[in-house]
């Protein structure tokens, strides 16, 4: 029922604001972004009672029939794992729906309705547990998103979007054509339909040989590698960041990302647990590669929007090695824990990050790093939230960035002291290039463009106040995370059973 | 067989029209007809229970089932059409989309002194349409193709000034004729082998005479797919498919690339998936295979390159057509019911498309991508409804297209033709590369002109009434999918032989 109200809730919202004309649009598109904020904490207090009682709550999941003639159901619950990414949907949207509050744009009815409608396909892909359904808001999501960066993006944005949506619909249709497959092998009951249901593909999935199951395998890995991204398909992902409006890649980052990393979790682990212990070196391999290399490229940037970029792909491969790492040593659920853990607290770093980039972009009309420095003596506030905000991503301990990051490296060294090793790398790495990036940026002389650093306004400091806040608190107790996550990621990983 | 005759009486009324002087009202007339005409087809559904009778051994009521001559009472024109639930389903795709064509080509009436003359054609050409979705006889089957035909040489050529016109009437007359050909002597050898024009008859020779069959009945088999796939404009049979396209006058480009082809897949359909020659599929199903991978390759690489949008939408066309083409290879269960959903889902997403064409074709006076460029600016709901549209033929979900698409692919998975499903996806990312062209164009590319594209009342209802369409198929499929399920509509394969492959 209110899995239902998550998800319709935006729609509606969307389709009132297409019919908003000026200034009411952001008012009314911030405050459905907050009832929806309020609807998401309702409903996180009832899976805490759930949790807590062992009674299955009916007000949390949706399951009825929507194309019956193929045995695809409108079938979506809400459990710990899904409530995180809601929640951290349900908290970034307001603040990127803010982000614009001052700005004028071109047509700001159909921007907002667009968020809202993203907003929504969202919380779609968190909570579907039908593949078809799945699959739907997946495609959906990416709608929405190609709009934002076509009409509003920077000057390239014509090819450089068009790459970035093939790029995602090869993905896509391959997953497409997986789970199609996993459809056609599952068993018919009595009325002689497949279904389409979570767990009836993974049972077919996991009936599969491994030729099949690789093939499975391979078709979803794909979809979620394009998506996070990981080496060698994310050459899509800085020009498409660079070129996005601000709140495009904020949610681009903040939260598409997730739906990858969400998608081994939910979708790969569960359907071909034989195949990814096949495969398991190979894809591990490409995320600390691309850990590394993302690294590497961060350090030689001299633009800041594109060092966040590429550091995004170095903090994402981190967390698909530790959900990748899960299958050799059954038991080891660090990995999973801190891949959600950390894809939690990586949204709202790098929403932060990127809003302190808008901010000095506003301001100054240059992303380059040698154009600028010295503004902490013009704005010591703002030096010191981009510091709390850079501390979490280079997770500094009581910092959010430290507990998922921790928990990821010691999941990896359980399967490789060596991996463990590369991927640890991360963090130094990380270390080098926030740091330089802030010591270009805010540190040394004020520059004569510098010294005209105007001081942040409400909305900005209201902003920054509520990214430093959440940096800090998830830092202090992890544990709202953790319990939230802990029964059933181990009831995921009880399912999961090797031939 | 209503249908059938009320068309003709529309297509002969239309020929006195310009005698008795009530020319001015006949559009209406004819759009009242063809309404009155859906109407009927959709009546035997509930009323004709005899004429409901599949003709084909399939399965009744989960039996299986043999037609006996106490239910063939239904069937007409000595028992030569037989109008099944098959039937049902594509005449009616087939006449909806020619009223909504009408509606969208009312201009090419107005503008012609001889505009009674086009009306005509249309009908019977509509009239060929229906013949090819209920024949049962190899006879009918070449009539059909013929009367569908020949009002459509005409009609490319309706454009009397222009060259391009005329070339496009000329190359579709020599080809097709020539394609005909290829069907009646195709028809020819069957009727040498089997000695019957009955396509029961046909079905139950190749069942009972497995091993004695002689080669020339199969070379029968190859020349009638010849013949019908050029009617589909499939690769390598396509290549008068952009000449003929650009060629014609828009609406007739619409007609042809709807209606003619959802015509060409139904009598595909009725001679493959039927008993009639679906106990020869070792031999049929590869070849059709090979043509199929080459037709989406070859529709879809080639329309990348295009950048006259008329040409391309020809180009995309043939793409769909091997789409379409591999809801037949697949030879699964629930194959036809994929064609039926996949060829209502072409058409209107094709009719919006043209609708917009049109418009801008007469307002820029040209055809090029760059005529789209800005609209996005100039005329909202045209670009958000094209989008829509366009959306629906690249297969992108909510839409009607995506689920056409879906069941296509899983069509061909249940087949097991997994290679093809591949080339399928590959070719639907091509797709989605030409069709975003013109997307990209409207949203993103500044206009050439200030000038305003302006639209009539009648288009912008048909734009938005088949946006909902498409919404509407995509959201809830089952609309007609469920359709399929009522025991009376099972799809006429033959059940046993699809146990028989792949069980």
């Amino acid at each position: 029922m209110i899995t239902g109200l998550l998800i319709g809730l935006p729609f509606v919202f969307a389709l009132l604001l297409l019919f908003t004309k000026g200034d009411g649009v952001k008012r009314v598109a911030l405050t459905a972004s907050v009832i929806e904020f309020i609807l998401c904490i309702v409903a996180y207090y009832f899976l805490r009672q759930q949790q807590a009682t062992g009674n299955e709550d009916a007000r949390l999941f949706i399951n009825i029939g929507w194309v019956s003639s193929i045995g695809v159901n409108f079938n979506v619950a809400l459990d710990g794992i899904s409530m995180v990414l809601v929640l951290l949907t349900c908290f970034l949207i307001p603040l990127i729906i803010l982000c614009g509050y001052e700005k004028k744009q071109e047509h700001p009815s159909y921007f907002y309705a667009l968020i809202l409608f993203m907003q929504m396909a969202l919380i779609g892909v968190f909570v579907a547990r039908d593949g078809f359904l799945f699959y739907i808001f997946w495609e959906l999501a990416l709608i929405p998103i190609y709009f934002i960066c076509l009409i509003w993006g920077g000057e390239n944005r014509g090819t450089i979007t068009f790459k970035f949506f093939l790029y995602t619909t090869l993905g896509s249709l391959f997953m497409l054509a997986a789970l199609i497959y996993l459809y056609l092998n599952t068993s018919v009951g009595e009325t002689g339909i497949h279904t389409f249901n979570i767990q009836a593909l993974a049972e077919a999935g996991r009936g599969l040989n491994l030729t099949q199951q690789s093939c499975v395998f391979w078709g979803l890995f794909l979809a979620f590698a394009i998506k996070m991204p990981v080496f060698p398909f994310h050459t899509w992902q800085p020009d498409t960041y660079y070129n996005a409006p601000t709140q495009g890649t904020m949610l681009l980052s903040g939260i598409m990302l997730k739906m990858g990393t969400y998608g081994l979790i939910r979708w790969l682990l569960p359907m071909c647990p034989d195949a990814l212990n096949y495969w398991g070196a190979t894809v591990i391999g490409l995320s600390i590669i691309s850990i590394i290399y993302a690294s590497f490229m961060a350090i030689a940037q001299k633009d800041f929007k594109r060092l966040i970029a590429y550091s995004s792909i170095a903090h994402v491969g981190l967390i698909a090695a530790g959900v990748l790492v899960f299958l050799p040593l059954k038991e080891n659920t660090e990995g999973i824990t801190g891949a959600i853990v950390q894809m939690f607290s990586h949204g709202i770093n790098v929403v932060g990050l990127f809003l302190i980039a808008d901010i000095i972009f506003s301001r100054m009309n240059t992303f380059e790093m040698a154009k600028l420095g010295g503004i902490r003596n013009v704005a010591p506030k703002f030096a010191a939230f981009f510091l709390i905000i850079m501390m979490g991503s280079v997770a500094l301990p009581l910092t959010n960035g430290f507990v998922g990051e921790f928990l990821l490296i010691s999941g990896i060294y359980k399967y490789s002291a060596f991996a463990a090793g590369c991927a640890g790398l991360t963090i130094i790495f990380g270390a080098v290039y926030m740091l330089r990036g802030y010591q270009f940026i805010m540190l040394g002389e004020t520059k004569s463009n510098t010294s005209l650093f105007t001081p942040l306004t409400k909305i900005e400091t209201v902003m920054l106040v509520i990214i430093s806040c959440a940096v800090i608190f998830f830092g202090v107790c992890p544990n709202l995370i953790l319990d939230l996550v802990r029964s059933d990621v181990n009831a995921l990983v009880r399912e999961i059973k090797l031939k | 067989m209503k249908v059938i005759l009320l068309l003709s009486v529309l297509g002969l009324l239309a020929l006195f029209a310009e005698l008795f002087r009530f020319k001015k009202i006949l559009y209406p007339i004819i759009l009242i007809g063809l309404a009155g005409a859906i109407a009927v087809a959709i009546s035997y559904w509930f009323f004709d229970d005899g004429v409901m009778t599949p003709y084909f051994t399939g399965m009744v009521d989960g039996k299986h089932q043999i037609p006996t001559a106490a239910n063939a009472v239904g069937h007409s024109f000595n028992q030569m059409l037989a109008f099944g639930p098959s039937s049902v389903l594509f005449s009616v795709i087939i006449l909806s989309t020619a009223f909504l064509w009408f509606i969208m080509s009312k201009g090419f009436f107005n503008n012609d002194s001889t505009n009674t003359d086009h009306y005509a054609l249309i009908m019977f050409a509509l009239v060929g349409a229906i013949i090819l979705t209920c024949y049962t006889n190899m006879t009918m089957l070449f009539l059909g193709i013929e009367i569908l035909s020949i009002p459509l040489y005409v009609l490319a050529g309706s454009k009397k000034s222009d060259p391009l016109s005329n070339e496009s009437a000329f190359k579709y007359f020599i080809l097709g004729s020539f394609a005909s050909g290829f069907l009646l002597f195709g028809i020819t050898l069957i009727y040498g082998a089997s000695g019957s024009f009955d396509l029961k008859t046909i079905g139950t020779f190749i069942n009972t005479s497995q091993e004695t069959i002689p080669s020339f009945f199969y070379a029968g088999i190859l020349l009638i797919l010849v013949g019908l796939l050029f009617k589909l404009a499939a690769a390598p049979f396509h290549f008068w498919a952009p000449d003929v396209y650009q060629g014609a006058p828009t609406p007739i480009t619409a007609f042809m690339s709807t209606v003619v082809k959802t015509a060409a897949i139904v009598a595909i359909i009725r001679l493959f998936l039927s008993t009639t020659f679906s106990g020869a599929d070792a031999f049929w199903v590869p070849v059709l295979g090979v043509i199929t991978g080459l037709t989406l390759v070859v529709g879809n690489v080639t329309a990348a390159a295009q950048n006259n949008v008329k040409r391309m939408l020809a180009f995309s066309s043939i793409s769909h057509a091997g789409f379409l083409l591999l809801g037949v290879t697949a030879l699964c269960g629930f194959s036809a019911k994929a064609i039926v959903f996949y060829t209502a889902a072409y058409s209107i997403g094709s009719i919006a498309t043209f609708t917009v064409l049109i418009n801008i074709m007469h307002q820029t006076g040209s055809d090029a991508i760059e005529s789209f460029n800005g609209l996005g600016k100039k005329n909202p709901l045209m670009a958000f409804m094209l989008t829509i549209a366009l959306f629906s033929l690249a297969g992108i979900p909510p839409t009607a297209g995506f689920f056409a698409k879906y069941y296509i692919l899983t069509a061909a998975m249940t087949g097991g033709h997994n290679w093809l499903a591949i080339i399928g996806i590959l070719s639907s990312l091509v797709g989605i590369y030409y069709y975003f062209k013109i997307i990209i164009a409207m949203y993103f590319k500044k206009p050439t002109d200030e000038s305003l594209i302006t639209i009539n009342k009648q288009h912008q209802l048909l734009l938005i009434v088949t946006g909902v369409i498409i919404f509407l198929l995509g959201l809830l499929p089952d609309l007609i999918l469920s359709i399929g399920d009522i025991d009376k509509a099972s799809i006429e394969v033959s059940t046993t032989n699809i146990l028989f492959l792949y069980a």
